[in-house]
């Protein structure tokens, strides 16, 4: 079944783009249908599942790599599942009302259906390298969807520079995904946690496990691309941001957590502190934004650390509460996106210096935004309150000396950032007059068209979830029992809890309120401190100036390596032969036994002349000479092939040369007579020298090779068979026209294809003149 | 192992090796069958000392010459002279084309070595 679900998706994904053009936007709501599916699914495996008993389901697909379809449905999964497929359904409903028909919909529903199928797919596996497929197809769907108006050079970058980032980051966590899976000798995501691996190996393969997930869920120091991605379209931010992409990296940490933070000593403050200075910084960032969204999208990045804080930690109370806010920021994060949708598609701006007046004229998405983002500044009687509450106690419970003393201020001043930028989002969006000092224009907002009220309908219902779950937390304290059980037995135990009894979490949640309005009553200031500082270096920045270097590091590579000289090219081709082999040969020089001068006085001479030759052919100054002077070269090596016991080769050899000349002297008769000297890049000082090492490298080589010689050579046999077996005397004509005739064959192709080339080009040429 | 030729193959790719290595296509062209003719007796010098032809019943006493190496080095006998001839209608069409046999550089290498000298100009 779970199969079938993912197949689902991949049906429908191939299907929405033919879909699309008929149906327009309504494509959405087909393509709801795989998420609807699943999460119904999943809820009747529900009460199993959260008891303990996981679903699986097990597809051999590579064995001999240990690569399997291992699926399987745990309390986790079945947490992450009801918010990417839940969550799911509802966004495409939405995004039924949000897109007007436009050519290329059903190509975009299409994408964002095989997103949802990817990001369940790595909440689903069972098998590291089988969530490395997934998760690298989540990069790439997400890319599509980040880049979909591709008319807009931003919304390029801003796709280009998110595969980038989480590509990379992609890379690093299969390394450590192999590390992991050779130290445990399996690559079973259940079986690895159950039995972790230890040692110095397994740290670092856990390291870049964990650079993946930071890329992924968007940890500093790789927050950027984030925000960035607000270039996609809103339906896609809401999807990414609160249920599936950026909870990817969550999810990770959150498997990986229980089973290793205890035993590597490295994990809980790398980890940790990630989380809080995303946190912090995700905040601070949040509350100088201008635009709605983009508040969002560091509202988003603070979350995620806060997340990675929680269920980083590996200990049983914090996961609790990271499974928690998991869910809750699922639901009020959705809503807030929801609400930006909308206000973007009716005032057409997301400028809260220019929006005044919103709340009066739609107070029923007013009421959904101030809902959800009270929810997530963790005021009471909502569902954020309750993992805010779980969360503040666990770490004041957890035991972890002055790092948890350091990481328990930072999530205190971290939540009050939230509640400060949350009011802002309600205030500045909604509200009267807020931040017009600033001046951004002429206000909009008391004449802007009413949203459809199905447009607000899955908003509201995310809003509602959050104050029912809020007010009753028995609803949802299964699922999040169950899912942080799952992950750690000892988590399961936890409940939710509206009232704990006046207890220090409590006061710190009092604190944080507090706090969170004086720094919204103290706005201007804030903004002031914020314009400041703006001028800090940014890992934007880095990141950009990296890839500008990355650019400008290949050109100089380019021009250096491949600066189009053919000389030099082949000069390094011979430097490399005479250093690595030539090396090679100096260490064993073991000359052969039997070495003798010449065969006769006549070969001695004959060498002579032949070199003498060769030497003229390299120095003449005309054409006609040089080739005279290789005909030279060619006859004198037709007497040593005599005097060599080779009548054939010489036969062969002036037949050829004589043709050859002919050739040439056909050819030279159109060129100048002699050679124009012409501009050097090699020196002829370095040609001479790169000439003599070749020369003295052959001559060594050709004696240690002979002298190498271990086996009988095979010519004894040809020279018995060939009269019984042949009917040949001439042996060299038997092994080439029988015993090597396949040789012979592909040597004549050899010569066909080079007639065929000669005969073209010459016929080219005549053409031209004939038309001249 | 005969040392005479062993020299000469040597010396036969040093001359072959620096005419490969000059720009004027006819040169490179003569230095590559110059380089081919190393080649072909490398391949008989492998076969080891010298002999009687490998003709059975042929005439002279003594052992044969290897006969193998005879074949392999008659094969590229045969392809080198079918390289050279490729070799020399291409600077033919050369000829006719530009009027000369120059081996030019890369165009669009050379373009791209001129953008980085001009950023690296910019940048100081």
């Amino acid at each position: 079944m779970l199969a079938l679900l993912l197949a689902l998706h991949a049906v429908l994904a191939l299907a929405a783009p033919a879909l699309g053009r008929r149906l327009g936007p309504r494509v959405f709501l087909v393509c709801a249908l795989a998420p609807g599916a699943t999460a119904a699914w999943a809820a009747t495996q529900a009460a199993g599942v959260l008891d303990g008993s996981a679903t699986t389901q097990v597809l051999p697909w590579v064995p001999g790599l240990g690569l399997d379809l291992a699926l399987r449905l745990d309390g986790f999964a079945l947490l992450m599942v009801a918010l990417v497929s839940g969550i799911g359904a509802v966004l495409f409903a939405y995004s039924r009302w949000y897109f007007s028909p436009r050519p290329g919909l059903g190509r975009f529903a299409g994408v964002l259906t095989a997103f949802a199928g990817s990001m369940l797919g790595v909440v689903l596996a069972d098998n590291l390298l089988l969530i490395y497929v997934f998760w690298e197809l989540t990069s790439i769907t997400s890319y599509l969807l980040i880049g979909f108006e591709d008319e807009k050079g931003s919304a390029r970058a801003a796709a280009l520079q998110a595969i980038l980032v989480t590509g990379a980051g992609g890379l690093a966590m299969l390394a450590g995904f192999v590390i992991v899976g050779q130290a445990a000798g399996t690559y079973s995501l259940s079986g690895i946690l159950a039995d972790p691996p230890g040692g110095g190996v397994v740290g670092a393969g856990l390291v870049l496990v964990l650079v993946g997930a930071c890329t992924k869920s968007a940890q500093v120091p790789f927050h950027f691309w984030l925000p960035a991605a607000m270039a996609a379209p809103t339906p896609v931010s809401a999807y990414l941001h609160s249920a599936t992409l950026v909870k990817a990296g969550v999810y990770l940490i959150a498997r990986f957590a229980p089973a290793f933070a205890a035993g590597h000593a490295f994990w809980r403050p790398l980890v940790m502190g990630l989380g809080v200075a995303t946190m912090l910084l995700g905040g601070w960032r949040a509350l100088r934004q201008h635009d709605l969204k983009l508040l969002l999208a560091y509202g988003t990045v603070s979350q995620l650390g806060f997340m990675v804080v929680l269920v980083g930690a590996g200990i049983p109370e914090l996961t609790f509460a990271g499974a928690a806010l998991i869910v809750a920021h699922g639901l009020f994060k959705a809503a807030l996106f929801m609400v930006v949708g909308i206000v973007d598609h009716q005032a057409h701006t997301r400028d809260l210096r220019v929006l005044s007046g919103l709340g009066r004229r739609m107070p029923g998405v007013a009421a959904v935004a101030a809902v959800a983002a009270a929810s997530m500044a963790g005021v009471p009687l909502l569902l954020g309150f309750l993992s805010k509450e779980a969360a503040y106690e666990g770490l004041l419970h957890a035991h972890l000396g002055v790092g948890g003393s350091l990481a328990l201020a930072g999530v205190v001043v971290g939540s009050v950032l939230t509640f400060a930028y949350g009011a802002r989002f309600v205030l500045g969006g909604f509200g009267a007059g807020f931040g017009e000092s600033a001046g951004g224009g002429d206000p909009v907002g008391p004449d802007v068209a009413r949203p459809a009220p199905a447009f607000v309908v899955p908003a509201a219902l995310f809003a509602v979830l959050t104050v029912v779950a809020g007010v009753a937390p028995a609803l949802v304290d299964p699922l999040v029992g169950g899912g942080a059980g799952a992950l750690d037995a000892a988590a399961g135990k936890a409940h939710l809890a509206l009232w704990h009894g006046f207890t220090p979490a409590l006061g710190l949640s009092v604190l944080t309120l507090a706090a969170g309005a004086l720094l919204v009553a103290g706005a201007g200031t804030v903004e002031r401190v914020q314009a400041r500082l703006a001028g800090a270096p940014s890992a934007a920045g880095v990141y950009s100036s990296a890839l500008v270097g990355l650019n400008r590091l290949a050109d100089r590579v380019t021009a250096v390596l491949q600066n189009g000289s053919l000389p030099v090219y082949l000069g390094v081709i011979l430097l490399t032969v005479l250093a690595l082999p030539g090396l090679a040969l100096l260490t064993r020089t073991r000359l052969p036994g039997g070495v003798v001068v010449g065969e006769s006085p006549l070969q001695v001479v004959v060498a002579g002349v032949v070199l003498a030759a060769a030497v003229g052919a390299a120095f003449a100054r005309r054409r006609f000479a040089a080739v005279l002077f290789l005909g030279g070269v060619g006859y004198g090596v037709a007497v040593l092939f005599v005097i060599q016991g080779a009548p054939d080769l010489a036969l062969t050899q002036l037949l050829v040369e004589t043709l050859a000349v002919v050739i040439f002297v056909l050819v030279l008769r159109h060129l100048p007579e002699r050679f124009e000297p012409s501009a050097w890049r090699l020196g002829q000082a370095t040609r001479v020298a790169v000439a003599g090492g070749v020369g003295v490298f052959v001559a060594a080589f050709s004696l240690v090779a002979a002298g190498a010689r271990t086996a009988e050579p095979v010519s004894g046999a040809y020279l018995e068979q060939a009269v019984p077996e042949a009917g040949g005397q001439n042996v060299v004509n038997v092994i080439l026209v029988d015993f090597r005739a396949f040789d012979t064959l592909g040597e004549i192709t050899v010569l066909t294809v080079a007639a065929l080339g000669i005969v073209s080009l010459v016929q080219a040429g005549r053409r031209q003149q004939d038309e001249a | 192992m005969i040392l005479v030729l062993a020299l000469l193959v040597g010396a036969l790719y040093a001359v072959g090796t620096y005419l490969l290595l000059q720009r004027t296509l006819t040169r490179v062209v003569i230095g590559l069958a110059i380089m081919g003719h190393g080649a072909n007796l490398l391949l008989l010098l492998a076969g080891g000392r010298a002999g009687r032809a490998p003709i059975v019943d042929g005439p002279g006493a003594g052992p044969f010459a290897d006969p193998l190496p005879q074949a392999l080095a008659l094969t590229a006998i045969v392809i080198t002279f079918g390289i050279t001839a490729f070799l020399l209608a291409l600077a033919y069409r050369s000829w006719l084309l530009r009027s000369d046999d120059e081996v030019e550089d890369d165009v669009e290498d050379r373009r791209i070595a001129r953008l980085v000298r001009r950023h690296e100009e910019n940048d100081s």
